[in-house]
């Protein structure tokens, strides 16, 4: 989306302005051309801006601010400066919410990735008929919480069929819910299952837009399938795998229905990742102004992953030039 | 390859075994993605009762609708219990009605709005046109979380938690999104018979109505069905202002059923069969337009 835009920076179809026949026109009429449009603009932008202001840019504002204060819904928030955030980074639970949420998106994202990049490529080279990519995306058009079920059912310790089956081979069985040890491995491969038709398909739109004629170039110089993965498919890719890397990770980093609807945290703080325990804080302990605060922290956190992505795997810049 | 010399139409045939390698590959995958469907299906299908002791068995232990029944309401309480269901009630038709109502209405202004908006950020000349664009497009990078919290609080304050305006509302104008997908078809548009109609006086809002929206129709249904998808999928915004009963929606409802079990002792066959009838207007989405979602999926679907 970001190299979208700025291939287009605001790339309005300058419609060339007839002049009308008449050159010579008084002053009032360079003032409604310099308006243009303004009124009838803003009567078409009006529904969005309310949604803008009263949903976006408020809440946002409001937010930062109750991330100063005390707040437990009843009354008014009183002003504690940065206190919130000093208690925040001497909170244990914050930390180990963190540490869980990075082990979520590291597991999370890294068997997702690789496994979308395979089936992109194969859909590229093999596969390319609509029904197979449609089978492949149904995962994730199907809800969070929907997903969450089916998978909790599946792998239940005493009658899931993944158990079943694992005890048929002899393995023992694995409370991959119930269990600290396997809760955020279980979770993080549940929406990599959700999630790697879709993220194959943005991939395969990548994969597409690499001509041709490059591969039959390499093909002629005698090169590997290995090598012209390497050096012709990998370097025009990157760009579009970077954007797929910036919205999946920041995607991931907000994990939140898959762990109420499983796990809701546990066991002990296992799963507790960082938006259920903005949530426990929020509507369980009525916090406001602490949620708030460790909401700051989350977007700080997301813009920082999005920018130095963007930043240092070179992302809006495109090797096909 | 290897076969640099043969014609081109042959280049395909060699080396067969990598293509059936790469088919095996496909079809696991494939297998992978649809095998939970079913299982899904064949646990709807057995009777509760008979699960623990059928566990390994891949067709539906002691074939039952009752499950089915059981959900939608057919099956007295009695039965439920008798048919190895917990007795806990989900009240399916009426999230079944609250989640068409949420994701219709906020399907329908969300895209109308954005519409209207997409029209005025390409079609219009207007100073600082392009700088409020920039600003809309920013809203992007906010995580929901972050305005969730204040957002709930403004709900709260204006009476309108467990009401469907208060679900409502905050999707119901505009997300950068629609109004950024909509621009970029919008901009592609010719002038030309916007200009005649111009010329015959028509206003902009004629124009609008007229011209762009029919013009548009394909990439507008495009967005509607992601954004119905979307919405009828959405859990978190509904479990924080939408708990009470008369507005709760599906996502919800199968949390909530699922939590009201008696000690561990879930209804799964009653469970997969909710989140099978909860899902099946998605399937038939898809049925019907799936080719539309899969080939919408490619930059500009990045969400």
């Amino acid at each position: 989306m970001m190299t979208t835009l700025t291939k287009h920076p605001g790339s309005a179809p300058e419609r060339p302005r007839k002049n009308h026949g008449h050159k010579n026109q008084p002053a009032k009429r360079s003032m409604t051309s310099r308006l243009g449009d303004l009124k009838i603009a803003l009567f078409f932008i009006f529904p969005a801006l309310i949604g803008f202001v009263a949903f976006f840019l408020v809440p946002t504002i409001r937010g930062i601010y109750l991330s100063f204060t005390e707040y437990s819904i009843l009354g008014e928030p009183t002003w504690i400066g940065i206190k919130n955030y000093t208690a925040i980074f001497a909170d244990e639970l914050f930390w180990n919410a963190m540490g869980v949420t990075l082990q979520y998106v590291a597991l999370n994202i890294g068997f997702q990735t690789v496994i979308a990049l395979g089936l992109a490529l194969l859909m590229h080279r093999v596969a390319k008929s609509t029904f197979i990519r449609g089978a492949l995306l149904l995962p994730f058009l199907v809800a969070n919480v929907i997903v969450a079920l089916l998978w909790f059912w599946m792998l239940d310790y005493q009658l899931g069929i993944v158990n079943e089956v694992m005890s048929w081979v002899g393995l023992p069985r694995v409370a991959f819910f119930g269990s600290e040890q396997w809760a955020i491995p279980t979770i993080a491969f549940v929406n990599v299952w959700r999630h790697m038709g879709y993220t194959a398909l943005l991939i395969f739109a990548g994969l597409q837009s690499i001509p041709n004629h490059l591969y039959e170039v390499a093909n002629l110089d005698g090169a590997s399938p290995a090598r012209t993965f390497w050096s012709v498919t990998m370097p025009l890719l990157r760009p579009v795998l970077v954007l797929v890397l910036v919205v999946t990770v920041i995607g991931s980093f907000q994990v939140f229905d898959t762990v109420a609807v499983t796990t809701n945290g546990g066991p002990v703080n296992a799963s507790r990742v960082i938006q259920m325990y903005i949530y426990q804080k929020a509507f369980g302990e009525s916090d406001f102004g602490y949620a708030s605060a460790l909401s700051v922290i989350l977007f700080v956190i997301l813009a920082l992953v999005a920018f130095v992505q963007m930043k240092f795997l070179k992302g809006n810049e495109s090797d096909l030039d | 390859m290897t076969t640099s010399t043969l014609p081109r139409n042959n280049r395909k045939k060699p080396l067969n075994w990598r293509r059936i390698g790469a088919w095996a590959l496909v079809a696991v995958a494939l297998a992978v993605t649809i095998a939970p469907f079913l299982w899904m299906l064949r646990t709807a299908l057995s009777s509760n009762s008979a699960l623990a002791s059928n566990a390994g068995n891949l067709l539906p232990a002691d074939f039952s609708w009752g499950a089915f029944k059981r959900v939608l309401g057919l099956q007295t309480t009695e039965e439920a219990i008798a048919d190895g269901g917990s007795g806990a009630a989900i009240n399916f038709w009426l999230y079944l009605r609250n989640s068409v109502i949420f994701a219709s209405i906020t399907t329908a202004g969300q895209v109308f709005f954005s519409a209207m908006a997409a029209y005025a950020f390409s079609r219009l000349r207007w100073p600082g046109r392009n700088k409020v664009f920039a600003i809309f497009l920013t809203t992007m990078m906010v995580p929901p979380i972050f305005t969730a919290l204040p957002n709930f609080l403004m709900i709260k304050n204006l009476g309108l938690l467990n009401t469907m305006a208060g679900m409502s509302l905050p999707f119901l104008f505009m997300t950068p999104f629609a109004i950024f997908f909509l621009r970029q078809f919008f901009l592609s548009m010719s002038r030309e018979v916007e200009e005649a109609a111009m010329l015959d006086g028509a206003k902009h809002l004629r124009i609008f109505f007229q011209i762009v929206l029919p013009n548009a129709a394909a990439p507008i249904a495009t967005l509607v069905l992601l954004t119905f998808i979307g919405q009828w999928n959405e859990y978190f915004w509904p479990l924080l202002v939408g708990q009470d009963e008369n507005v709760r929606v599906l996502t919800v409802g199968l949390s909530v059923f699922k939590s009201q079990s008696p000690q561990g002792a879930l209804d799964w066959s009653g469970l997969m069969a909710g989140t099978l009838v909860a899902a099946l207007p998605i399937f038939l989405l898809f049925i019907a337009f799936g080719k539309k979602v899969v080939n919408s999926i490619g930059f500009s679907g990045i969400k």
